[in-house]
């Protein structure tokens, strides 16, 4: 069993920056194993996702192509890597955390009696593979004994990118063989709920609110909040799911990510759901009651208090000084 | 529709987090337990579909005794009847081999649909689902908000990233990994409570079902997170430290 292959992710047409960190991971391995980093693209047409990947890359990019893998199915996708990996018997394989790794790669792990090691945020010497655990609260450090191969997810942000390089890869075709009748799920084409309105992306200064605010009623002290800070509101996503506000609002994984100059978090414990959308924050201030919350992991300035206590002072502090 | 909801029981998300002497687990001794998140969704979703399409509802945890503590709380809320695989060492179980000892409880009752949460909130892996549907060669999804019956099969919305969705048709029996957020939970009514008392549990063990705790992979050690950046803790009254940070953000952060 020898190699590395890092399997790349296409969002809208292009390879996304999780996959190029999901290399960046690949190397930590490298260094340690002595091995090379290969890339492995999936697709009905991959050939230009390839050669956008063969410049980055130091080992050979692999092709998966086949028809009934234009669009992801867990089967598919699957029955693919399966085949490939059984050819290849790589080491390890290393793949970006996103909602379509969390969807087929513990079935592909478990194929080869493997357990997929999800979510890392570092790799140590040995291999020993870190990831958080309790929401964030703790971190726990993992290490493998299987006989098949090692599978590692990397959480988003958490190894940095390399800069575009021209290297030039060899790239190769793998031919699955795939029957339709072995695809038992008929994904439909991806919509959104409503129409973006509100485009956080954009703003400078964001106020966000999590289920420290306890009841929709109080949701009026974090509106003059922002006001009085000229900023955007925000939230976590219980206060999504609960509907106190839209869900274009919500900051984190499943909503949007934002790199304002400032992230003011109110009453949110700072989840890694959350942390991953706006960790990249010019200036993150936490406000919580609980020392402990993750968020002040990633906090610049924290006030450890009752929020309903220090937002209406925040606020009329920050009136007094625009005065 | 006969429908099998895997729940598990976590540490309520305020509880106090210590780490234990053998730096592998938390202490539990003080610890409050409650039914994970995610899981309570997927109860939720399967009773509607009960509502709605008739059927049988079955709710099935892992854990040690007290998980029986949640299972009534599932069973109050509207479950029929549960199966609770008594299991001391599930902590240090890998996600296949608690996948493992879920399935092979699950196999025999031959199930139209296995709904999990989509993520525990102690370990968080994940994986539970969609190894189960491995394990019992059916087809699956995750991170599912709704769930419909159609003409041969479910239809359920899925939820993609940065606030994209898609439907997915299904043929049944299937297994799903529902996420948070899709609909309201209920509450258990005194009623259902005191209907919970008389409902069915069946108990078994990990001996039962002919599995051996044999991880692949380990959790060696816990520790508390190190900082990824050095917060300044304004100290003093909320006035006190409402002054500080504006000082702050206009002098140092200069948004203001």
């Amino acid at each position: 069993m020898s190699g590395i292959f890092v399997v790349i992710e296409e969002r809208q047409g292009r390879i996304g920056r999780i996959s190029w960190e999901a290399v960046a991971a690949g190397l930590v391995l490298a260094h340690q194993t002595g091995a090379k980093v290969n890339a492995i693209v999936i697709g009905a047409q991959t050939e230009q996702f390839a050669a956008e990947a063969a410049k980055r890359i130091s080992g050979k990019v692999i092709r998966i192509e086949h028809p009934l893998l234009g669009t992801y199915t867990p089967d598919g996708y699957s029955r693919a890597l399966e085949q490939f990996i059984r050819a290849e018997s790589p080491q390890f394989l290393v793949f970006p955390h996103t909602y379509q790794v969390r969807d087929y790669v513990p079935a592909l792990a478990a194929r080869f009696g493997s357990v997929l090691i999800g979510d890392v945020v570092s790799i140590q010497d040995g291999p020993s593979f870190t990831r958080q655990l309790m929401q964030g609260r703790l971190t726990g450090s993992y290490h493998s004994s299987g006989p098949g191969p090692v599978f590692v997810s990397v959480q988003s942000g958490a190894f940095r990118a390399g800069a575009s390089e021209s290297l030039a890869a060899e790239v190769s075709v793998f031919d699955p063989v795939i029957d339709s009748t072995q695809i038992r799920t008929k994904p439909g084409e991806p919509f959104r709920d409503s129409a973006q309105t509100v485009d956080l992306g954009s703003a400078q200064a964001i106020v966000a609110v999590g289920r420290g605010i306890r009841e929709a009623e109080n949701l009026g002290l974090i509106q003059e909040l922002a006001t009085a800070l000229g900023a955007e509101i925000a939230a976590s996503r219980p206060i999504c799911d609960n509907g106190w506000l839209p869900i274009e609002r919500q900051v984190g994984s499943s909503g949007q990510t934002v790199a304002p100059k400032l992230y003011l978090a109110v009453g949110i414990s700072g989840a890694i759901q959350h942390l991953v959308g706006m960790k990249g924050s010019q200036c993150i201030v936490a406000v919580n009651k609980d020392p402990d919350a993750p968020i002040f992991e990633v906090a610049h300035y924290g006030i450890v208090g009752d929020l309903f206590e220090v937002v209406p002072a925040l606020t009329d502090a920050l009136k007094a000084a625009r005065q | 529709m006969k429908i099998i909801v895997a729940v598990k029981q976590v540490p309520e998300r305020d509880a106090p987090v210590r780490v234990a002497a053998s730096r592998q687990w938390i202490e539990e001794a003080d610890l409050q337990f409650s039914m994970n998140e995610s899981d309570a969704y997927a109860l939720e979703e399967a009773l509607q579909l009960k509502e709605k399409v008739g059927g049988e509802v079955v709710v099935i945890s892992a854990g040690p005794e007290r998980v029986a503590i949640t299972i009534r709380e599932a069973l109050a809320k509207g479950a029929d009847r549960a199966i609770h695989v008594e299991c001391d060492d599930i902590a240090n179980r890998d996600a296949l081999g608690v996948a493992r000892l879920l399935a092979e409880a699950v196999r025999p009752e031959n199930p139209d649909l296995v709904l999990t949460g989509l993520q525990s909130d102690d370990l968080g892996y994940g994986q539970t689902g969609v190894i189960m549907a491995e394990l019992l060669s059916l087809p699956h999804a995750s991170l599912i908000l709704h769930v419909e019956k159609a003409d041969s099969g479910i239809t359920v919305k899925r939820e993609l990233e940065e606030g994209w969705f898609q439907n997915i048709d299904l043929p049944t029996p299937a297994v799903l990994m529902i996420q948070s957020g899709g609909t309201k939970l209920r509450y258990a009514t005194l009623m259902g409570i005191k209907r919970a008392k008389m409902k069915e549990l069946r108990k078994v063990n990990a001996v039962d079902l002919g599995i051996e705790n044999a991880p692949v992979v380990t959790l060696e050690s816990i520790s508390l997170p190190q900082r990824q950046v050095s917060t300044q803790i304004l100290q003093g009254t909320a006035k006190e430290t409402a002054a500080t940070l504006v000082e702050k953000l206009k002098f140092e952060v200069r948004v203001l």
